[in-house]
């Protein structure tokens, strides 16, 4: 079980990191989606990985599970989603006014034809 | 009096929530009730270095659950000392938005207030963890106040600003999470109780932990080669926020006073200085793509935002050092750079309000800027780039002395005394292009026709002016006061740097039972 759960994190993270260097906002927005399900599962591991034990106090239990690991992925989730929230829509907000989604330049768009280093499909 | 330090953090959420539930859509009264709380928070910040004046840091226990199980807030002499300076430079900036920029979008002092949250538990904070939920307040607030007016250069600066944060968050995470594998503890006092009985297998992996966690607050003090998000995000974002950020800056260069001049200091055994070899060059090689960057800059935010970077190399030169002297000529430096660069920043923002399309590019205009804000550009640059009589000076003084006798002392002293130099051409050098040239009379009519179509939309810039003016000021004030202030702060370091007090006071049972299992030997 340990191989499996570390060389998942290990995926998680190394799509994650891939998508994070493109330079459009979508799959960098996805990319930083992965790292959080990696680095979540990454905090749960981190209480020691036990299978079928309780982590708050039970009379029948043989043993526990650390349930600290617990609370802090639970922060961990809420704050990574609503931050996915927030960025999605900045990202909309950046595309419809802008109208490419090119993470790497701020240049205005009048600029960047006239250079005519426009590689990119622009949309309307 | 014993729950006091949780007031700073309460008193800016109530606020908050007051002014987003009850006052909406009421500008005037959410003016009226912002500014009074950060008064408030002010009053409150000043009881508490008094309190923490006496020298023993004092825990909070949340909940009253006993310290390395429940969390605690600490205040000791150098959170007191934060808290108070960002109480104070909240109600200069919370003065200068009520000028107009907090008419330009909704919800500023709701989102303001919030930030002082964050950035008061961060000071506050006496665990690892907490520390991490109070950076996410900050930077969920400071995302709303950056893209605060909208417009699509913001909402580009502002995604990248927010990606990078994101990644830095989940950084923090997994640094987090390492230290927890192995210590079974984020309790700061019980870390630095713990660390230097950690056992030999687990060094690697802890050592690992420290330094991601050294790579978080780096990224979020701006230190080469994590630097580039800063001049983009600062650049973009609105006057007033912009000077609130000096404070964000700064919420790194303290987390790595804090964790690595406390947990991972001195007395941490077998990882003793872990940050220790890094922070010196890195800041070195801040101190000099900081001077290039001021020189280089073709608009005026961008200039203020690469003297920024400088400016967190010299800090962070400072506190690389980690020793009493070195941190204590920080903290002064910390505090003088703090409040220059805020007046940096609304003056650059009330300079690309009058300038009209010029904005702040450094190009000559037909017409020059009032005499007023001349002055203030000259003083402003004079503190900033750390010349006499200002503050500045003073700090990169005591800086320069502070690394006197540690072997890189060549280093530091060549790198400083030269980047400096290239600083203040830089600051001529605009200075002279925005004062002293004029455009030629051809293109004059044109940007006269434009800028007369600004001017009835333009706010009037009387806050903001004398906001900048009162950062200036308290610069001079700095000087003037530079003995007691210094001593003070030397104290504070000496505190700082002090791990054993700190646990006990923190862990008064677990410093008992250590005495007793030394006196049995």
């Amino acid at each position: 079980m340990e191989l499996l759960v570390a060389s998942g994190i290990g995926l998680l993270t190394a799509v994650g990191v891939y998508l994070v260097l493109r330079r459009h906002s979508f799959p960098v927005i996805v990319g930083t989606v992965f790292l959080s399900y990696a680095v979540n599962l990454f905090l749960f591991a981190m209480g020691r990985l036990t299978v079928d034990r309780p982590p708050i106090v039970d009379p029948a239990a043989a043993g526990y599970t650390d349930p600290l690991p617990q609370a802090l992925v639970l922060t961990a989730i809420v704050i990574s989603f609503g931050m996915t929230a927030l960025i999605v829509v900045l990202a909309l907000r950046g595309f419809l006014e802008s109208g490419d989604d090119r993470v790497d330049r701020t240049a205005p768009k009048e600029d960047r034809t006239a250079a005519g280093r426009d590689d990119d499909v622009v949309f309307p | 009096m014993n729950a006091l330090p949780v007031f700073p953090i309460v008193l800016p959420a109530l606020t908050a929530a007051f002014l987003v539930l009850v006052l909406r859509h009421r500008l005037g009264a959410q003016r009226i009730v912002s500014v009074g709380a950060t008064v408030l928070l002010l009053i409150v910040a000043i009881v508490l270095y008094g309190v923490a004046a006496d020298g023993a840091p004092r825990p909070y226990l949340l909940g009253d659950w006993p310290a390395p199980f429940g969390i605690v807030l600490v205040l000791d002499r150098l959170s007191a000392t934060m808290v108070l300076l960002t109480a104070a430079l909240g109600l200069v900036i919370a003065l200068a938005a009520c000028g107009g920029w907090d008419a330009r979008g909704r919800h500023f002092h709701p989102l303001f207030q919030f930030q002082l949250m964050g950035l008061m538990g961060a000071f506050l904070t006496g665990d690892v963890f907490n520390l991490f939920v109070f950076f996410e307040v900050m930077l969920i607030a400071s995302y709303g106040l950056m893209l605060h007016g909208g417009g699509e250069r913001r909402l580009k600066a502002g995604f990248q600003y927010v990606a990078i944060n994101l990644i830095g968050s989940t950084l923090f995470l997994f640094a987090v999470g390492l230290i927890y594998a192995v210590t079974g503890t984020l309790n700061m006092a019980d870390l630095a109780a713990k660390v230097p009985h950690v056992a030999a297998g687990d060094e690697a992996l802890l050592k690992t932990g420290a330094l991601l966690l050294f790579l978080v607050f780096a990224l979020k003090a701006a230190l080469v080669p994590l630097h580039w998000w800063l001049p983009r995000a600062y650049a973009a974002a609105p006057g007033p926020v912009a000077a609130l950020f000096m404070l964000m800056t700064k919420v790194g260069a303290y987390a790595i006073l804090r964790v690595f001049g406390l947990v991972f200091g001195e007395s941490a055994g077998p990882l003793a200085d872990v940050a220790a070899p890094w922070v010196l060059p890195a800041a070195l090689v801040t101190l000099a793509l900081g001077a290039a960057g001021v020189l280089a800059s073709r608009t005026l935010s961008g200039l203020a935002c690469f003297a920024v970077v400088w400016s967190m190399g010299l800090l962070l030169v400072a506190f690389g050092l980690f020793d009493a002297k070195g941190v204590g000529a920080g903290l002064y430096y910390l505090v003088h750079s703090t409040v220059a660069g805020a007046a940096l920043f609304l003056l650059v923002d009330v300079l690309r309000a009058a300038r009209g399309p010029a904005a702040d590019r450094l190009v000559p205009t037909p017409t020059l800027p009032s005499m007023l804000s001349a002055g203030l550009f000259f003083a402003v640059a004079i503190a900033v780039a750390g010349m006499p009589p200002l503050s500045g000076f003073l700090g990169k003084l005591l800086i320069l002395d502070a690394s006197r006798n540690v072997p890189a002392m060549a280093w530091i002293w060549t790198i400083v005394l030269a980047t400096s130099l290239v600083v203040i051409l830089g600051f001529a050098r605009a200075g002279s292009a925005l004062f002293w040239k004029t455009a030629p009379s051809e293109a004059a009519a044109a940007d006269d026709a434009a800028s007369g179509r600004e001017e009835k939309v333009r706010e009037r810039p009387l806050l903001p002016v004398a906001a900048c003016a009162t950062l200036v000021a308290g610069t001079a004030l700095l000087t003037v006061f530079a003995g007691p202030v210094t001593a003070a702060l030397d104290t504070t370091a000496r505190q700082a740097l002090d791990t054993a007090r700190y646990v006990e006071a923190v862990l008064p049972a677990a410093a008992a039972k250590k005495s007793v299992t030394l006196s049995r030997r």
